[in-house]
């Protein structure tokens, strides 16, 4: 029993949801305060995690839920940014009419399947988190259900989705079969390189999960999907996805599989670079800033990737890092998103960012300094993930992923710049509206320092990352 | 030294910006903002000369050095000055206010930004000079370009868009692969302190890809030639002291790495590739005299002369002997000063007939005799006549390069000739001549600050010319000793095969 602690998290959560879903049936227009509710569930869920950070290295149920660094760091990160997730939206969601009492609770719900991921060390309990989470995502991207586009990204999710898990599932009996568990640890001890249908199965599952992660060549949803969503859910799926995915790459390929690197690392340095390079490219065209987003996230998933392409627990922390000050600068740059309202009605066209300078000085510096980190340019904190990212790449000499993934963020400057420009070179337009409510601002305002700040005490940061030792 | 003085350089341009950030702009005049950014960089200039003064020239080591823990145990805040780098402190220094003399008196748009980036810009160039650790010195040198870009893209002309980004983008094509060099160099020898990195040396075998990937960022921001081609751009876009800043100071930090770094840490493959820098400058130097004499803009002219100029500086460089590189710190500092006095000699008539085109001028010596006679003085510094501090520059760079090549030498001289027609053809047809236009004879003399600015200028161009000691004395310990390393690690590794 003593055991259970280590899950209280997981068990508030469940409970909480419960309750809320029936507090919310019997009592009628109780959504606002469903979602205030939710908020604060977060927050104390964040401090139950807080205090399980000195546990390390506990499994339970038979070995198959791991509550270990990497999994309380990456829950934590998830917990955190979905509690700003919700202090940014909640005007947005009352405005477009989408603050229905189902919505808190389906975020809810997905953050339980992402924490269930991040935890697992076993094929059938990861699979049943990501389940979760996904299905959670499709009602979500299509819970504006009026909008025409919103119920296309959902149906386009869930289809191609549902063809992911399908995949992935394969993969998963292919490795059962080979190996004989489904225990990560168990598969461990009974493969070995020289079976190829263990090798058949790992593809399989990375194509499922690249799938989650939006990398190229499995991309094609995500710019329909960030586009057609309501922008407070794309915010969500921007970050928390990619959290939970990662870990589970992390896990998957470098505890049962760690000593077939050369079987898979071909692979990762594939998506990785494809993603660098599609991210960069795709990115030029865009006239609206969410499919921009989406372009600029894959490319950055193509980032995180080539951390753990290195292989060695150098690579894994900068991946670690690389998405930790991702969601950050991601949280930034939707907060800003969330500021361009007039009249009741959200802009999200790069035209409409045209002379933003001129009436909104603050917003505009925000948003210089944002895109100036997600283009990577130092002293700013998209630097540092890079940086992180691609000492761990040449440490492993691994020199053609390292200059293929720094020219290309040189092509991906050119369309941050290109809002820059927009910003702070072109004719101004109408004022947007400034009433913007406290917990927008107060994202707004961490994120953008975090991102400013950064370089002025960097090993904060590293420090928390170091302890996380997969191999 | 227990003040952390280089500290104090670096930051306090930054809390002056941040101070004017937030001053309630509500005043239309920005009038505390103008005596804020004035006072900070004046007070950062006296500072730096405290720093000379106290700066004792005859020890070879890197003087008043700080050393902070920064990113967990493998990467140190560390930075510290040498004979070579105080110099270009100093020259960064003198020339912000000087900008921001500039600036508060013809730039009404946007003013307060506008300081805002300058003094930012002073923190990054400082930063540049000082650092003694490759990352540290990345993210001053990459830093840069944010500020820069704004400056050119929001009080640029015409085509500052397209300039902004070609600048941009350029700059950071050539940095990234620098980038990928530190990094490898970390995980080479462990360190990137640079101090520890010239004792302990790198690698024979990895010296020649390192130092190439250096080139690829340095040659784009000296420029060299053929990647100079955003210069121009950039330079006749930018607003005046936007130019002042990017041929000032924003150059010489290339030219500065390529001292530091490139023959500093990888003396095997310098000495490999003379022939590639050699070739590349003399073409610069020839062939954008020859393309300068052709424009007819005046701020593309300065800036090819500038091209040009920093020609001679890697020549010099390169030649790895004590007259050469000496003559090449020299020349950047002199460049430094007369391109800045050439680029607001153009600002002064261009704010008053709003063209820079050479045949909208003429006979400006009847109206503005006083423009003429400083503008005189500029064009001879630029063209190197004995007397002037331009002089001195280019007579030691080919006198290091005789000792190297005679070939090379003569080449070189040429392009002093080629400077000089250039330089004296548009100061001709600019200032001499009959009045063709009628709006030149409206045109007002000197104001008493722009008087002032340029004067300020004239003096350390005059001054050198005639006394280049302090400034030689100061470089001397630094450059003898760097040579000595070059020389030795070239011997060992001659004995080695």
């Amino acid at each position: 029993m003593e055991n259970l602690e280590i899950i209280l998290p997981e068990i508030f959560l469940s409970l909480t949801i419960m309750f809320l879903l029936l507090f919310g049936v019997f009592k009628k227009n109780s959504s606002k305060l469903i979602y205030n509710l939710t908020t604060l569930s977060l927050i104390i869920l964040f401090a139950l995690l807080l205090n399980l950070y000195q546990v390390s290295d506990l499994s339970i149920f038979n070995n198959s839920y791991k509550v270990d660094s990497l999994a309380t760091f990456m829950k934590l990160l998830t917990i955190g940014s979905g509690i700003f997730v919700m202090l940014t939206c909640s005007k947005y969601i009352e405005i477009n009419n989408i603050n229905k009492m189902e919505y808190p609770i389906l975020i809810l719900s997905s953050i339980l399947g992402m924490m269930v991921m991040i935890s697992s060390n076993d094929l059938i309990v990861f699979y049943m988190g990501l389940e979760l989470q996904s299905l959670a995502l499709y009602v979500l991207a299509s819970f504006n259900r009026e909008n025409i586009l919103s119920t296309e990204s959902g149906l386009k999710y869930f289809v191609l989705s549902a063809l992911s898990s399908g995949l992935l599932l394969y993969g998963c009996s292919l490795i059962y079969g080979f190996s004989g568990s489904t225990n990560f640890n168990t598969i461990l001890e009974n493969s070995s390189s020289g079976q190829y249908g263990i090798t058949f199965g790992i593809v399989f599952v990375l194509v499922g999960l690249a799938f989650k992660i939006s990398a190229v060549p499995f991309h094609m949803w995500a710019p329909d999907v960030y586009q057609g969503s309501p922008t407070s859910v794309t915010t969500f799926f921007a970050v928390l996805p990619k959290i939970a995915a990662l870990s589970v790459f992390i896990r998957f390929l470098y505890v049962p599989f760690a000593e077939m690197n050369d079987q898979w690392q071909m692979i990762i340095i594939f998506l990785s670079i494809a993603s660098m390079i599609f991210g960069a490219v795709a990115a030029i065209g865009q006239k609206n800033l969410k499919r921009l987003i989406a372009y600029s996230s894959i490319g950055h998933m193509g980032y995180a990737l080539t951390g753990l392409a290195a292989g060695t627990n150098q690579g894994i922390q900068g991946s670690i890092s690389y998405i930790a000050i991702y969601l950050v600068m991601n949280l930034a740059f939707f907060s800003c998103m969330f500021m361009l309202r007039r009249n009741n009605e959200y802009y999200e066209s790069i035209e409409d960012l045209s002379g933003l300078s001129k009436n909104h000085p603050l917003l505009s510096f925000s948003l210089l300094i944002i895109l100036f980190s997600l283009a990577g340019i130092p002293p700013l904190a998209g630097f540092f993930a890079k940086f992180y990212v691609f000492m761990a790449v040449i440490e492993q000499k691994m020199y053609f992923l390292a200059i293929v993934g720094l020219l290309s963020t040189v092509i991906a400057a050119f369309y941050y710049l290109r809002i820059i420009k927009i910003i702070y070179f072109d004719k101004e337009k109408e004022k947007f509206e400034t009433d913007h409510h406290l917990g927008l601002k107060f994202t707004l305002a961490v994120s953008t320092i975090f991102i400013l700040a950064y370089f002025i005490y960097p090993s904060g940061l590293t420090e928390i990352v170091s302890k996380i030792n997969i191999i | 030294m227990d003040f952390p003085i280089i500290s104090s350089l670096i930051i306090l341009p930054t809390i002056g910006a941040l101070f004017i950030l937030f001053t309630k702009s509500s005043n239309s005049k920005y009038q505390s903002s103008k005596y804020v950014a004035l006072f900070i960089s004046l007070a950062n200039f006296i500072l730096s000369i405290y720093l000379w003064l106290i700066f004792d020239k005859s020890s070879i080591n890197f003087q008043f050095v700080e050393n902070r823990e920064w990113l967990s145990g493998f990467i140190n805040y560390k930075v510290g000055v040498d004979g070579i780098s105080i110099l270009f402190i100093l020259l960064t220094t003198f020339i912000t206010p000087i900008c921001i003399i500039s600036v508060i008196s013809t730039i009404e748009h946007r003013l307060k930004d506008f300081l805002i980036a300058i003094l930012i810009l002073e923190t990054l160039m400082i930063g540049v000079f000082c650092s003694l650790d490759l990352i540290i010195f990345y993210l001053f040198f990459e830093g840069g370009l944010i500020p820069m870009f704004l400056i050119i893209g929001i009080w640029g002309g015409e085509r500052r868009v397209y300039s902004a980004f070609k600048f941009f983008l350029y700059t950071l094509l050539g940095s990234v692969l620098m980038l990928i060099a530190i990094i490898s160099i970390y995980w080479i020898s462990g360190t990137t302190d640079v101090e520890k990195l010239y004792e302990i040396g790198i690698g024979e075998q990895y010296q020649k890809l390192l130092w190439l990937a250096f080139f690829s960022s340095f040659a784009v921001k000296t420029p060299m030639w053929p990647v100079h081609t955003w210069l121009p751009d950039a330079h006749v876009e930018a607003p005046t002291a936007g130019s002042v800043l990017l041929a000032a100071i924003l150059l010489k930090m290339a030219g500065y790495g390529f001292i530091r770094f490139s023959v500093g840490l990888f003396p095997i493959a310098s000495e490999y590739f003379v022939p590639l820098v050699f070739a590349l400058s003399l073409i610069a130097i020839i062939y954008t005299s020859l393309v300068a004499l052709m424009q007819e803009d005046m701020k593309k002219l300065i800036a090819y002369s500038s091209v040009a100029h920093m020609g001679f500086v890697t020549l010099g460089i390169f030649t790895m002997t004590q007259q050469g590189i000496e003559g090449s710190i020299f020349q950047m500092i002199s460049h430094g000063l007369v391109s800045a006095a050439l680029f607001l000699s153009v600002g002064v008539v261009y704010d008053r007939n709003h063209t820079r085109l050479i045949k909208k001028y003429g006979g400006l010596v009847t109206v503005m005799p006083k423009y003429g006679i400083v503008f005189m003085i500029f064009a001879l510094g630029s063209l190197g006549l004995p007397g002037t501090s331009g002089f001195i520059g280019e007579f030691l760079i080919l006198m290091g390069t005789f000792k190297k090549s005679f070939l090379v030498a003569t080449i070189a001289s040429l392009g002093v000739i080629l400077g000089a027609a250039y330089m004296l053809w548009m100061y001709k047809r600019v200032v001499f001549g009959e009045i063709i236009h009628e709006e030149i004879k409206s045109m007002k003399d000197l104001k008493k600050f722009e008087l002032l600015i340029l004067i300020l200028l004239a003096i350390p161009i005059i001054f050198f010319g005639f006394y280049p000691e302090p400034l030689i004395n100061s470089v001397e310990t630094s450059v003898t000793s760097l040579i000595d390393n070059y020389n030795s690690n070239l011997t060992q590794s001659i004995v080695k095969k």
